[in-house]
């Protein structure tokens, strides 16, 4: 399950997040295995989301943000990658399911229509295999043509993950991506999960400890914007270091 | 005894006596200007020059001239104004410059219109040599329907759910990309509602083009943008204040084509409108 010699695709040096004067994140020192699931657990405001966020620097789209330290992305900083291109590398599925108005088809052709993808057959293809990948195709491929709003909730976000495939990301960045779902819908969310382990790095941040224990490689808790402890995911939930760490997984948290 | 009831009643009666006395006014404007002009609209009314002092022919010269300063105005405010709009909600930093550049922007909404003539007048018809001609009027025209087409463009970005752009720019695109694909297309059925409205209001100011475009006189149809044309709203001024003994209908009639004018205007935006929202589905 985890490579003898893993190879680092992300890492953040001494990241510190900011919003307005307000600190969201302190001191994160963190690596990211290449095809790791990576699961993030903590309380509300533990600066989970703010990681995520910051490794495709989505946070900028708020104007208070600010960051010190350094994302390495690929052996590359972060910084020096221009937006547009880190995004379309680094790709994020949001908690709540955020779908275009438009129709099922031009949201998943909509990131290679604008990565220059014109050819009406190759779209299709694309938008073909990036729903199979998702778990999505067989519910929807003969109503392409329908609004996306109108999918049930899970479907959106398997939507939303075929999107987010369709412009061949290496990293997928998962915010809570089940908060609002059913458990089937969860259930058919995390398969999805592990089909792609093989070919993407996956970050999945969640509420839902039982769905870290469930899904990721390696588990990571955040505390209050810092990072109490990382490691195998099995150790995390059995045998954990920090005592705060054994608090909130076995819920006796608070 | 049910309190709440009566309160009820009392509001509904208070808030439908409000909406009468709104609709009212405009009905009777309507009504007055009907009976008293549409008899007078022939199809010689609307094609033919005035004859015999202005008191025989038509209005045609005026109706060409205003359609012609509403396109004019139309193709230098629309642009400058969708795109400042663009750059105050979408790139501009929200700082003192920006904050100063709003509160102008509202202020100048409200500056009387014969502000903006004279304005026009000085900077077009005199320092720029343009003379009192269609580009003079419709630059002034245009000026004074800006600030509420940025307004009315600012809202409708606004109002474009943050979604729609975090979705674009997560998936790589650039912010003009996002803004092209993901934002302008759902505002547009509000910015076509706040334009028309502005382009409809300069339609039927007179300040404006009174110093900088409009004749008295000119039964011929201009040539080139530095000439100047006839325009309803300051034919209608002139025949209702400059010439003695017109025969009032005309100044209805003329009140009327005028009104069909922005009315028609009006009807292709909400046509426009119609289509643009068929595409919005959420």
């Amino acid at each position: 399950m985890v490579n003898v010699n893993p190879q680092v695709i992300i890492q953040t040096i001494n990241l510190n997040c900011f919003y307005g004067r307000m600190q969201a994140l302190t001191n994160l020192n963190i690596e990211v295995y290449k095809n790791e699931i990576l699961g993030i657990i903590g309380p509300a405001n533990s600066g989970k989301t703010t990681f995520l966020r910051a490794l495709n620097r989505l946070n900028y789209l708020n104007p208070t943000y600010s960051q010190k330290g350094a994302v390495i992305f690929d052996n590359q900083n972060a910084d020096d990658i221009p937006d547009d291109m880190l995004r379309k590398r680094i790709g994020i599925i949001f908690a709540l399911p955020q779908t275009l108005p438009t129709s099922i088809f031009q949201n998943v052709a909509y990131g290679p229509k604008v990565h220059g993808i014109k050819k009406k057959s190759e779209l299709q293809g694309i938008v073909e295999s990036a729903l199979k990948k998702a778990y999505l195709w067989d519910e929807v491929k003969d109503r392409l043509d329908m609004p996306a709003p109108r999918l049930s909730g899970g479907q959106q976000q398997r939507l939303c993950i075929a999107r987010t495939l369709a412009v061949e990301p290496e990293v997928i960045l998962y915010d809570e991506p089940c908060s609002g779902l059913d458990p089937i819908s969860t259930a058919k969310v995390e398969d999805a999960m592990g089909e792609l382990k093989s070919d993407y790095t996956q970050i999945l941040v969640t509420n839902n400890t039982k769905q870290a224990a469930r899904v990721s490689d390696r588990t990571a808790f955040f505390l209050m914007g810092e990072m109490v402890e990382i490691g195998l995911t099995n150790t995390i939930f059995t045998t954990p270091q920090d005592k705060r760490t054994d608090d909130y997984v076995t819920g006796r948290f608070g | 005894m049910n309190f709440a009831r009566v309160r009820e009643k009392i509001a509904f009666i208070l808030l439908g006596a409000t909406m009468l006395i709104i609709v009212l006014p405009i009905l009777l404007i309507i009504w007055y200007i009907v009976s008293n002009g549409a008899g007078a609209v022939t199809w010689e009314f609307i094609t033919q020059p005035p004859r015999n002092g202005m008191k025989q022919g038509g209005i045609m010269p005026a109706i060409v001239g205003t359609i012609i300063l509403i396109t004019g105005t139309m193709a230098f405010s629309l642009p400058l104004g969708i795109l400042s709009a663009i750059y105050l909600v979408e790139y501009a930093k929200d700082n003192f410059f920006t904050r100063l550049i709003k509160l102008s922007i509202v202020n100048l909404s409200g500056i009387p219109s014969i502000v903006y003539g004279l304005f026009g007048f000085t900077l077009f018809v005199v320092y720029c040599k343009f003379g009192a001609s269609i580009l003079a009027g419709a630059l002034t025209l245009a000026i004074m329907s800006l600030p509420v087409i940025i307004t009315a463009t600012k809202e409708a970005l606004e109002a474009v759910p943050q979604s729609f752009r975090e979705i674009s720019l997560s998936l790589g695109a650039t912010k003009w990309q996002t803004i092209r694909n993901c934002v302008l297309p759902y505002a547009i059925p509000g910015i076509l509602t706040g334009t028309v409205l502005s382009l409809s209001r300069a339609a039927g100011e007179t300040a404006p083009i009174l110093f900088t475009v409009a004749a008295f006189y000119l039964p011929r149809l201009p040539h080139s943008l530095f000439d100047q044309v006839m325009a309803m709203p300051y034919h209608l001024y002139v025949i209702s204040t400059q010439v003695p003994n017109m025969p009032l209908k005309l100044s209805f009639a003329t009140g009327f084509v005028l009104i069909m004018v922005v009315f028609l205007m009006n009807l292709v935006s909400i046509v426009l409108r119609a289509h643009f929202r068929k595409k919005k589905q959420w």
